[in-house]
């Protein structure tokens, strides 16, 4: 058994920090809103599926008017990127200004249901525009970057296979790393983030500071969702078929990668990612054996959410987080 | 209008004539007219009206008892309607009795359980297994299904172990602080439903997708219910003490505590309020309402599947909770019963109709923007305008406010007490 389970284990990896790196930019968005406001932006894995569906759309429509065979496509992919950011950024600070701000000072039981409100609206909104545009509201995008690779792990030891992957998957890790640590700098070394800082620590002593808290709220919420559709370009180009309902489930394990890391804290969420995705590759990938054929790979999301319940029992401040003790 | 409303307030004789006159003339027009839907939610709007009455409340039980048990059936059972017109009121029952469940968890507790569907799953499940050959690919003795006649007890039997089930899942759960909360349940709820998706092994419990087909159907002393009719009776006298126990439970010392505990935990802690228990009765009793019927509704359907308990089911029960006003129990009652009626009538009606339109070429219709479709638009949207502009809902819940000084001689001439009503003020700040 352990033979086959290591077998596998460099493909299982490959694919897990695929998988981990996009759990891991949709985890800092909802890290960074509940650092700043301690709320959990539920819609946040719909602004995620919302970026996949602009970016398709984009890749669909430069397809038909030539322009993607016509320049090169690492620079159509980063044209698309930047669009669909600028785009989404917008998008999570309207929603911030129309949903949540009007809310600030209500109980955080009304808050969340606003959230939920918007996460429903978003995923019905982007059903129906594609479903009235196309027919259909499964989209399959331009298949790019298709080469594979591999990495022959086979001549390290014969006990491990060889890892397959794509040249879309080097494209997605190479980007999300780009973006993490472009925003690691941004948070603590830029007179912005500082200030970005001291809002999630004490929001009215920041403002007595001469911080305008509520641009410090909105500028939170454009990173958070421009990385966001940006992550959502990415997956939509490695995986190929996207749907509304992408964004919920995703969303949920984003926010277990959030909490396993330490939620409010950025480098947390990075690392919580990437454990969470390489842990469910590996359950996806050896359930069945592990448990001699009782539990499938059907049961993933369940391993995902059983993580979430254990790490809230045991560590609710997660891996990386201080414990807070609440001041009465 | 204003100088009608003032007749009519204080003058109770001439409220109950012009609701009597209000209920005969929609049953006529049910009765006449019998395929028109609108008369029949006419006549159902007359429990609405009944409310704002000023009678007392013995009168109004009785009266609503009057229109629900007798009027309505009767009037809608003549014509071809009558089953579809039952189905909508056992299906507007079965929601309304979940709604006071999570109204329970959410309204009067404050802890917000996204995933409440799971309980009804769980309560479903619970019938459909022993009702279905299934059990026998598990059990070592007994034969199966069992009959009929064992509906009545496994109403209790999902009762309690959709209220186990709450606690087993509230006690690791509800040592984390409310907005985990909300992530936790959710999780859970999809748990179960992966689980009973995927159960049919190693041993075939759930028949995994399939689902469970031909649930036997209620039976005592030999007399099958089959029929939405019939079930309509089972799901009123069901609802008829789920209401009773809720009105009990909320002005009781554990009611009051509940509040406290929404309102301020660390205060409501300091004045002796066991916080894990009193959330954990929360959880157990709002489960048992949805348990309870889960097994109604399994045993009406005669047919179990996963896909009937989707996160979609979870957040239109939170939606009704919303809409008819948290902690309100005729506002709870409200909001079920609109959300139901336009999931079951509205949408569909509308939709039929625009088709029809765009059929005759009247106007180009997507099939994109069909209304029956747009469930999550609309319930997203109603989300979000009732946080931001009612968060009270519809109906707000009224703490009854004793006078002090009422009480005191109450307390000296063994007199009964005066109570008023005030608003709640627990989410309007």
């Amino acid at each position: 058994m352990l033979a086959e389970i290591l077998q596998s284990l460099p493909q299982v990896l490959v694919d897990g920090i695929a998988l981990g790196a996009i759990y891991a930019v949709i985890a800092l968005g909802y890290t960074m809103v509940y650092g700043i406001l301690e709320l959990i932006n539920f819609a946040h894995g719909e602004i995620f599926m919302t970026g996949a569906f602009i970016g398709v759309a984009m890749l669909i429509l430069m397809t038909g008017m030539g322009w993607l065979a016509a320049m090169p496509a690492i620079l159509a992919l980063i044209l698309v990127l930047v669009v669909t950011s600028i785009l989404t950024g917008f998008m999570g600070v309207g929603i911030e200004r129309m949903a949540y701000r009007p809310l600030r000072n209500s109980p955080k039981l009304i808050t969340l249901i606003s959230a939920i409100g918007v996460s429903f609206l978003l995923q019905d909104l982007v059903r129906f525009i594609t479903e009235y545009k196309r027919g259909n509201y499964i989209l399959t995008g331009p298949s790019m970057f298709n080469e594979q690779f591999s990495i022959k792990f086979s001549s390290i030891s014969s006990s491990f296979s060889d890892a397959f992957f794509k040249t879309s998957t080097l494209i997605l890790i190479i980007a999300v790393v780009i973006m993490m640590i472009g925003l690691d700098f941004f948070v603590n070394k830029t007179k912005w983030g500082m200030a970005m800082r001291a809002v999630a620590q004490d929001r009215e002593t920041a403002s007595l500071m001469s911080i305008n808290v509520n641009k410090v709220i909105s500028l939170t919420f454009f990173i958070g969702s421009a990385l966001g559709g940006a992550t959502g370009v990415l997956f939509a180009v490695q995986y190929g078929t996207i749907d509304p309902y992408i964004g919920f489930i995703l969303g949920l394990k984003a926010f277990t990668a959030a909490v396993l890391g330490g939620i409010g804290n950025i480098r947390g969420a990075m690392a919580g990612g990437l454990m969470l995705g390489i842990l469910e590759m590996f359950a996806a990938a050896n359930l069945q054996l592990l448990t001699g054929g009782i539990f499938g790979a059907e049961y993933k999301d369940v391993f995902a959410f059983a993580i979430l319940i254990v790490v809230l029992i045991f560590k609710p401040e997660g891996l990386f987080g201080k414990a807070v003790t609440e001041k009465v | 209008m204003n100088k009608l409303t003032s007749k009519l307030k204080g003058n109770k004789l001439a409220q109950i004539i012009l609701l009597v006159l209000y209920v005969l003339i929609t049953s006529l027009s049910l009765y006449l007219a019998q395929a028109s839907v609108t008369a029949f939610l006419l006549l159902l709007f007359s429990l609405l009206l009944l409310y704002y009455t000023e009678l007392p409340d013995r009168l109004k039980w009785l009266i609503a008892g009057v229109v629900l048990i007798g009027v309505i059936p009767f009037v809608s059972s003549t014509g071809p309607g009558y089953q579809s017109y039952m189905e909508v009121a056992t299906v507007v029952g079965i929601y309304v009795a979940m709604a006071l469940g999570l109204n329970i968890v959410v309204g009067l507790a404050g802890l917000l359980d996204l995933g409440f569907v799971a309980f009804f799953a769980i309560g479903a499940y619970t019938y459909g297994i022993f009702a279905t050959g299934q059990a026998a690919n598990f059990m070592p003795f007994g034969t199966f299904p069992l009959s009929g006649e064992s509906f009545w007890i496994f109403i209790l039997i999902g009762c309690f172990v959709a209220a186990l089930f709450g606690v087993l899942l509230g006690i690791p759960v509800l040592r984390v602080k409310g907005d985990y909360l909300a992530i936790v349940t959710l999780g859970f709820g999809e748990i179960i439903r992966i689980v009973f998706n995927n159960l049919d092994k190693p041993v075939n419990i759930t028949n995994g997708a399939m689902g469970l087909a031909s649930v036997k159907p209620p039976e005592i002393f030999g007399y099958q219910f089959v029929y939405p009719n019939q079930f309509y009776y089972i799901v009123l006298g069901i609802l008829f003490l789920v209401i009773l126990a809720v009105r009990r439970f909320e002005f009781s010392k554990i009611g009051r505590s509940w509040k406290a505990v929404r309102e301020n935990e660390i205060a409501a802690q300091s004045m002796g309020i066991h916080l894990v228990r009193t959330k954990l009765l929360a959880f157990a009793i709002g489960a048992s309402f949805s348990g309870m019927m889960g097994v109604v509704f399994a045993a009406k359907q005669t047919f179990v599947d996963p896909t009937s308990f989707t996160l979609l089911e979870s957040i239109t029960i939170l939606v009704m909770v919303i809409l008819g006003g948290m902690g309100s129990v005729p506002g709870v009652i409200l909001g079920a019963a609109v959300i139901t009626i336009l999931n079951l009538q509205v949408l569909t009606e509308v939709t039929n109709y625009l088709n029809q339109l765009s059929l005759d070429g009247v106007i180009s219709f997507p099939e994109a923007l069909a209304p029956a479709k747009m469930q999550r638009f609309i319930f997203g949207a109603i989300l979000i305008i009732f946080a931001i502009y009612r968060p009270q809902g519809l109906i707000p819940s009224k703490n009854p406010v004793f006078d002090e000084e009422s009480l005191k001689e109450g307390s000296k001439k063994h007199r009964k007490e005066q109570i008023t009503v005030e608003p709640d003020k627990g989410f309007q700040a």
